[in-house]
């Protein structure tokens, strides 16, 4: 049976992914959460979920030796970053004072800041928390039976800035227009929660488990 | 702005059964809370919040299994509140399949808690909930102070200058209740929504008061609030969610379909 690996490297909640997981693949794959590196190599599809902070995750991540797992893994197979899972995928993150993360695609983590506003001068919240429209700015086969414009749940204080426009294929506006999800080749990955977006989420999880791995 | 304002539900919960009567036509068991919270996502809620009003902490053990078994089938943000002590309750409800904890009395006796915890699990999932009672007198300017022990016990902490200080250690939310308005069905303390909201960084989620659907427009018009919760009026069948929704887009605020 095809396996589908959670990489769990101790940050945050993880059970969510994995029971939303176990929801939309039925009996067909399996879900297995793992930090062993071999495991997550075996799997025919690898999520990399987070929560908390980039430095912590970093941290983590080396702690466990998952580095270059993560790396080969998102290199060779249908691979979904969530989240910090996404941030930790790019180049740096404001976050912790500066911290380097896996730099497998070009950007940066930044702070919404304290004093975060909309265009006509409205203060607004951070972390950014709860539902908003991802604008599906390029086709992606992970956004079949999605609506344009559907809202997902976010929670995050940092956005995703990248100067490579042809990474980006969802947008989100909180103040301005930021990456709500990038992809390339095998790889997608989102800031929002598809584990906690009801319907859309189920069906862009169940749009994963079904993808060949080709954009 | 297209950030959606959101409205929860919140279910007490007592020896694994929703109390406080929740009553839907069609559903056979009022008292499960894995019926009621499918029920509540199917009408669109936001986010579900739990609230354990188990007396021993025995009982704890029944409440996560309560989680594990919505977290299963409800896949919108789950919260937890009520006997949040310790990091080992917080992790505990975590790996159940909770979203977030509300830490109350917990805090007030005990601030460095919630930094631990915000340090630990990351501020998305700490929701600090703070019970402020009006104590000004007539003429005198607004102030609130915090109470614990369902509105019961002064503290003699200020609610502004609190939730400021929980903001700078790590709580990722606000969960503000008017114990001068629970159980009234008279609406939120506006004026003390609005002072809070306007002290913090973070969401702040309006409780305590709620009657009728103007209650939850006025919270986020005249409260600034980021999110309104409720129990009674989405409990008895008056409203569902999804006439609340329609009658809040009506008054002009933005919220999910």
């Amino acid at each position: 049976m095809q396996e589908i690996a959670v990489i769990d490297y101790g940050m945050g909640n993880l059970r969510s992914v994995v029971k939303a997981l176990e929801h939309v693949v039925g009996n067909s794959q399996q879900v297995v959460l793992t930090s062993d590196p071999r495991r997550v190599m075996q799997a025919h599809r690898v999520v990399f979920p987070g929560q908390g902070a980039a430095g912590d995750c970093m941290r983590a991540i080396d702690e466990y030796g998952l580095r270059d797992t993560i790396l080969e893994a998102a290199r060779s197979r249908p691979f979904l970053g969530i989240c910090m899972g996404m941030q930790v995928l790019i180049e740096f993150s404001q976050e912790n004072q500066g911290i380097d993360c896996l730099g497998f695609f070009p950007g940066q983590a930044r702070y919404f800041g304290d004093d975060h506003r909309d265009k006509d001068g409205i203060r607004l919240k951070v972390p950014h928390m709860g539902w908003n429209r991802v604008r599906q700015i390029r086709q992606h086969p992970l956004w079949h039976g999605i609506e344009n414009n559907t809202r997902f749940y976010f929670v995050h204080s940092y956005y995703l800035y990248s100067e490579d426009n042809e990474l980006t294929v969802g947008s989100c506006s909180y103040g301005f227009e930021f990456s709500a999800s990038i992809a390339r080749d095998n790889v997608f990955a989102l800031q929002c929660h598809p584990e906690k977006s009801a319907d859309a989420g189920l069906q862009l999880l169940s749009n994963f488990v079904n993808w060949d791995g080709q954009a | 702005m297209s950030l959606a304002k959101r409205i929860i539900p919140c279910l007490d919960v007592d020896h694994g059964r929703v109390v406080k009567g929740v009553q839907f036509v069609d559903i056979r068991d009022a008292g499960d809370p894995v019926e009621i919270a499918r029920r509540y996502n199917l009408e669109g809620a936001d986010e579900i919040t739990f609230l354990d009003i188990t007396a021993s902490s025995d009982d704890r053990e029944t409440m996560v299994h309560v989680v594990e078994a919505v977290a299963s089938e409800v896949f919108i943000p789950l919260t937890v509140g009520g006997g949040i002590r310790e990091i080992a309750d917080i992790r505990r409800m975590l790996n159940a399949g909770a979203d977030k904890v509300s830490i109350n009395t917990a805090a007030v006796f005990n601030p460095e808690f919630v930094k631990q915890a915000a340090d630990k699990f990351g501020s998305q999932c700490i929701v600090v909930a703070v019970d402020a009672k009006r104590v000004n007198g007539e003429e005198e300017p607004d102030r609130w102070e915090i109470f614990t022990h369902g509105g019961r016990k002064p503290t003699g902490i200020d609610v502004i200058e609190w939730v400021k200080k929980m903001d700078q250690y790590g709580a990722g939310e606000i969960l503000l209740t008017s114990m001068d308005r629970d159980g009234t069905k008279i609406g939120f303390d506006n004026d003390l929504t609005r002072a809070v909201s306007e002290a913090v960084r973070v969401p702040v989620i309006a409780s305590g008061g709620v009657g009728e659907l103007q209650h939850l427009a006025d919270g986020v018009l005249q409260g600034k609030a980021d999110a309104v919760l409720a129990a009674s009026i989405f409990h008895f069948g008056e409203y569902s969610i999804g006439t609340a929704k329609a009658f809040m887009r009506s008054c002009g605020i933005e919220v999910r379909d």
